[in-house]
């Protein structure tokens, strides 16, 4: 049974009531909603941001983040099983409250939305109040005092949530440095477009396997400057688990290392807040050990490479027709600006 | 190419002027922010019209050098790639390296000048 937009609705009309029906099951009857509105403009997921009050007046900040309603297949690629690395709503809202327990700093998920014929599935998180854009996050008076704490508290999230008993995680795809490598090459060979500098890229890295470590344990996959939150004391949330994959972790510390996340504060490797240093030091301190500053840049490069595909395939994804879109094809041209840092990265 | 003008490159010119000055300021959120990539990829078009004939010269001449032979550009560029994959151009990898970083320069430029200005 597939989750359909009632013609007669709007889409917030009939989520509205989806919602008071959900949070009847959860907090009692009566729970008004207020102030739903619609986060991200994003085509693969849908984010609702809205106030559950309660018949005592009591009000619950809330955010709904499920599959969108006009859901697209996800892109495939030749020679790729399964597409690119990600998960489903449900099991990310259990990344949530898995990487909760470890000691992360995440929003609290108290429960799920199932999937039935007015919604796709989903899952419900506290609203926190704090910054996720990166540029803000970088400028903004505000967050004067933050800055100088966050690379060492990304560090120490990161430790916490790495440190995840691989048994308590719920299933999902994993693949080792190599296997990693070969996943990105192998969707980039699908676009039968040859790119001698990303080329350049994969054969640095294949030369320089063992610099990747051999660490395999749960990767957040989107860990960046703009996928945290962040308040006037510092970090307050990982958001957006849905690249989550088994892996080497240590390539979500190169991921917060590439230059696109540092919004032109390029002195400040780290999210542009912060040293690599800082962002180990306080790795260690979580409980993840003394990291090797070579293991890192691997994975920067590693990471640098990886947007650059990422850029090929939402341009790709307008060329080949699966979702037409004027912002896509422009992304598709984003590649060179990752190809220009990867270079610089390389000896 | 029988033309009068406005040419092509005038007549993208147009439209990007005409996005910018006359839609954009009309339009609000998603629609003003595709207006805005809109009148980006047209600035692209209009600047690969008017560079991309001498880059696309230079590049050739320097994978001929790199190759050690004569192809045209999409040929000699496949050919850089699969020899950098299997390795045949381990040996000279500071030569590949200059000549991939300015290539790369080049289509910034094209696509995105600003990206090497510092800003904060």
């Amino acid at each position: 049974m597939e989750a359909a937009q009632d013609p007669g609705k709007t889409a917030a009309e009939q989520l509205a009531e989806v919602l008071r029906d959900r949070l009847a099951e959860e907090y009692g009857p009566g729970a008004e909603i207020e102030g739903l509105v619609r986060l991200s403009g994003g085509a693969s997921r849908e984010t609702w941001s809205f106030d559950a009050v309660m018949p005592d007046g009591a009000r619950r900040p809330l955010i709904l983040k499920r599959d969108p309603m006009d859901r697209q297949a996800d892109k495939q690629f030749d020679g790729v099983p399964g597409g690119r690395l990600a998960v489903d709503r449900l099991t990310e809202g259990r990344l949530f409250q898995l990487a909760g327990a470890a000691g992360a700093p995440v929003p609290t998920v108290p429960f799920f939305l199932a999937k039935d014929q007015r919604t796709t599935a989903g899952f419900f998180s506290h609203r926190l109040a704090g910054e996720a854009l990166g540029r803000r996050i970088l400028r903004e008076d505000a967050y004067a005092q933050a800055r100088p704490r966050l690379a060492f508290q990304v560090g120490h999230a990161a430790a916490r949530f790495h440190a995840i008993d691989r048994d308590l995680l719920p299933p999902m795809r994993g693949l080792p440095a190599d296997g990693e490598l070969l996943h990105y090459r192998t969707i980039m060979d699908s676009f039968h477009q040859p790119h001698a500098g990303f080329e350049y890229g994969f054969r640095w890295l294949q030369e320089r396997l063992e610099q990747a470590g051999d660490r395999y344990a749960l990767n957040h996959g989107d860990f960046r400057n703009g996928n945290i939150l962040v308040n006037g004391d510092g970090l307050c949330g990982v958001l957006d688990w849905e690249s989550a994959h088994l892996g080497n972790p240590i390539s979500d510390l190169g991921w917060m290392c590439v230059r696109s996340w540092r919004y032109g504060y390029h002195d400040k490797v780290v999210g542009g807040f912060g040293d690599v240093s800082e962002m180990l030091d306080g790795y260690e301190a979580g409980g993840g050990g003394r990291v090797d500053p070579a293991e890192v840049y691997f994975w920067q490069v590693f990471g640098t490479l990886r947007w650059g595909i990422l850029c090929m395939i939402l341009g790709f994804t307008h060329i080949d027709g699966e979702q037409r879109s004027v912002e896509y094809a422009a992304i598709g041209r984003r590649a060179a600006e990752t190809e220009y840092d990867l270079l610089q990265l390389l000896d | 190419m029988p033309t009068d003008r406005p040419t092509a490159a005038e007549l993208v010119e147009a439209v990007r002027e005409f996005l910018a000055d006359h839609v954009a300021p009309n339009v609000e959120g998603q629609l003003a922010f595709h207006t805005r990539v809109a009148v980006n990829a047209l600035a692209i078009v209009e600047r690969t019209m008017a560079q991309g004939g001498a880059m696309d010269a230079a590049e050739l001449s320097r994978l001929k050098d790199l190759l050690g032979r004569d192809g045209d550009l999409a040929e000699m560029n496949e050919a850089l790639a699969r020899a950098i994959r299997t390795g045949e151009m381990d040996d000279q990898g500071a030569a590949v390296l200059d000549h991939l970083r300015q290539t790369a320069l080049d289509k910034i430029a094209l696509a995105n000048p600003r990206y090497l200005t510092p800003r904060g």
